[in-house]
């Protein structure tokens, strides 16, 4: 990914997080645990689920049309994702070859099933992690983390980063389009050009860090950024949110929705046909 | 070499986050006691600057291929071990939330075998020895291309031992390790060789750096770190296997006591009876057996119970079964569509 991509992606999901839906005024700090709860419980199951897996989609996609985040940008970042996850998994069909299932023709093997399990965990877990960001938005996930508990230093680490991001990125970016402009082809700089662009990008860094820590000194800096939001505090709205949806997670962990409700039509029929009194 | 969430299981990322978390504890309060608030913001911009700099690529001469910096051992090296295991954590965090890189239960995989590795391993262990007090060209050059690449091989590793714990990838070890390795050693080769251009680079212009790396944090006691460490992977691998026990206990066996008898009272769905229903129910975790093929004997002899359940594990599912459970999710797909439609409906839409 290039650093102008990333940097417009970024911008998206904060964006995204900018607005203003009664899922973006819960505290923080219940969308951080729900979420939690929710990785542990999906990928908890066992490696040969596939369609125990699929009621856990609901959670994404109702929070997402819930916060008003695109579908389709959920579906573009989770299968950028998927590359790594696939290149382990495609093994699985190769080694595993118990028939488990047969249609017709088509066997299904232990394999095929994990495989397929597997890539739906990764689009799962991606897609609720953006879900997550795009209705929080990291500074206020930060926050919930450090009255979670996280230490204060790697809160201020975090918010620091976070603020400092975009300012050496663009940096960056100015020196690389003057490098296009000034030696044309667009393509990757060699060794060389690289060594003194990253370098020189490393010293207008410290020099920044210096700058950034005198202004800091002149501002008065305690060991904590301010906060620019109000504090929300964990209330009815937070109990419900984590009530609700904690709930459907057991459920859909314990039950085997998916096999009950695809029993039933096979039971009706078998009613229908006389097979059982 | 992003560790990612679909491989994972909670238990691994469970005991790794346990790890990470503590030696992230640990290191902010080795930096609290230290006050030296100077370090504050240069360790959030050197974040963002190796943020940035793992977006730019570099072409490698004669192999048509290119190459970027990871940065936790220059990271290591200007900031010392703990603040740079703070700055490494925080880019790793934000990529894991942004771009999905891993993901957030693997967070914690990822921080340690990126972050501890450099941080704990390859810097003290590795390139300290190797640089020495007032190091030259020659001595940076070796010592970063040294433990860049045995760090990256250590990371590598560990990410083999994490995913093959985990048992959701059917590779074996001894191929992943094969694979993983001389791929990464490649990898390492070029961090090592960007690192040290870099150091030599900042050596040049900013001499007064290497002086004193770290100031006065770095006799104290490793013993509390090791101690913490084993009690919170202990504690955490101990809660967490009771969950993935083989027998029903716990949660899950009152859940089954208190819904379960509904179910299985329920006969007529006939294609798979009781047995099938409690033994789904029985799989909490994944077992963690590295190959399912063998059957789990020394398991069942361990805990004593119930064998011919045991040896009814998921290789031999009733055709049956899978197909309502593939007639389900395929409605469950429908279900959750029209839901998403019917809220997508009712919510108004903001342009």
């Amino acid at each position: 990914m290039g650093l102008d991509t990333a940097l417009h992606e970024i911008r998206r999901l904060d964006d995204l997080a900018a607005l203003d839906t009664p899922l973006h005024r819960l505290d923080a700090r219940a969308k951080v645990l729900v979420t939690l709860f929710f990785l542990v419980s999906m990928l908890s199951l066992g490696r040969y689920e596939v369609s125990r897996l699929l009621p856990f989609a609901a959670f994404p996609l109702i929070l997402a049309v819930q916060g008003g985040v695109p579908l389709s940008l959920l579906l573009r970042r989770a299968a950028l994702a998927l590359p790594f996850v696939v290149f382990v998994g495609i093994f699985n069909p190769l080694i595993d070859r118990t028939v488990h299932l047969t249609l017709g023709p088509l066997s299904i093997t232990g394999g095929m099933l994990s495989f397929l399990s597997i890539v739906l965990r990764s689009l799962l877990a991606v897609s609720t992690g953006l879900v997550l960001v795009a209705v929080t938005g990291f500074d206020q996930i930060c926050r919930a983390l450090g009255r979670l508990g996280m230490p204060t230093a790697l809160l201020v680490q975090l918010q620091f980063l976070y603020r400092y991001l975009f300012v050496l990125a663009d940096e960056a970016l100015r020196m690389l389009h003057a490098r296009t402009q000034r030696c044309a082809p667009d393509r990757h700089p060699c060794l060389r050009e690289y060594r003194s662009l990253l370098g020189n990008l490393l010293l207008r860094t410290l020099d920044r860090a210096g700058r950034i820590h005198q202004a800091m000194l002149c501002r008065g800096f305690d060991g904590q950024m301010p906060e620019l939001r109000p504090t929300t505090r964990f209330g009815p709205a937070e109990w419900r949110f984590c009530a609700l949806w904690g709930l459907f997670l057991v459920a859909v962990r314990i039950l085997n929705l998916p096999q009950q409700l695809g029993d039933l039509p096979l039971y009706l029929g078998g009613k229908a046909g006389g097979l059982f009194p | 070499m992003h560790m990612a969430d679909a491989l994972l299981s909670p238990a691994v990322g469970g005991t790794m986050w346990a790890v990470s978390a503590s030696l992230l504890a640990y290191s902010s309060s080795r930096l609290k006691s230290s006050l030296d608030d100077r370090r504050v913001p240069l360790m959030g911009v050197l974040a963002a600057f190796v943020f940035a700099a793992q977006m730019i690529n570099f072409s490698i001469p004669g192999t048509g291929s290119s190459g970027h910096l990871g940065g936790g051992l220059i990271l290591a090296v200007l900031l010392g071990p703990h603040a740079a295991l703070l700055a490494i954590a925080s880019v790793l965090s934000v990529q894991a939330l942004f771009f999905a890189d891993g993901g957030l239960l693997a967070l914690g995989c990822n921080i340690f075998n990126m972050g501890v590795i450099s941080c704990f391993v390859a810097y003290p262990l590795i390139f300290k020895p190797l640089a020495g007090d007032s190091p030259n060209k020659t001595k940076l050059m070796t010592a970063s291309v040294i433990a860049a690449t045995l760090g990256l091989q250590i990371g590598a590793f560990s990410v083999v031992l994490e995913t093959v714990a985990s048992g959701i990838s059917e590779l074996p070890f001894s191929s992943f390790v094969l694979l993983m390795q001389p791929i990464h050693l490649a990898i390492g080769l070029v961090e090592g060789v960007v690192t040290a251009m870099l150091l030599v680079f900042l050596h040049k212009t900013r001499p007064e750096l290497f002086g004193a790396v770290a100031p006065g944090t770095e006799s104290r006691p490793l013993r509390p770190v090791v101690i913490g460490l084993a009690l919170a992977a202990l504690v955490t691998a101990g809660t967490l296997s009771w969950f993935a026990s083989a027998n029903p206990d716990g949660l899950e066996w009152a859940m089954g006591k208190v819904s379960g008898k509904e179910e299985l009272a329920a006969p007529e769905t006939g294609i798979h009876g009781a047995l099938d229903a409690l033994q789904k129910r029985t799989a909490f975790l994944p077992d963690y057996n590295f190959k399912q093929a063998e059957p789990a004997k020394p398991e069942a002899a361990a805990t004593g119970a119930k064998p011919e359940q045991k040896a009814e594990a998921w290789p031999n599912v009733s055709a049956g079964t899978s197909f309502s459970g593939l007639l389900g999710g395929l409605m469950t797909l429908c279900l959750a569509g029209i839901l998403a439609f019917v809220l997508r409906r009712r919510t108004p839409s903001k342009a």
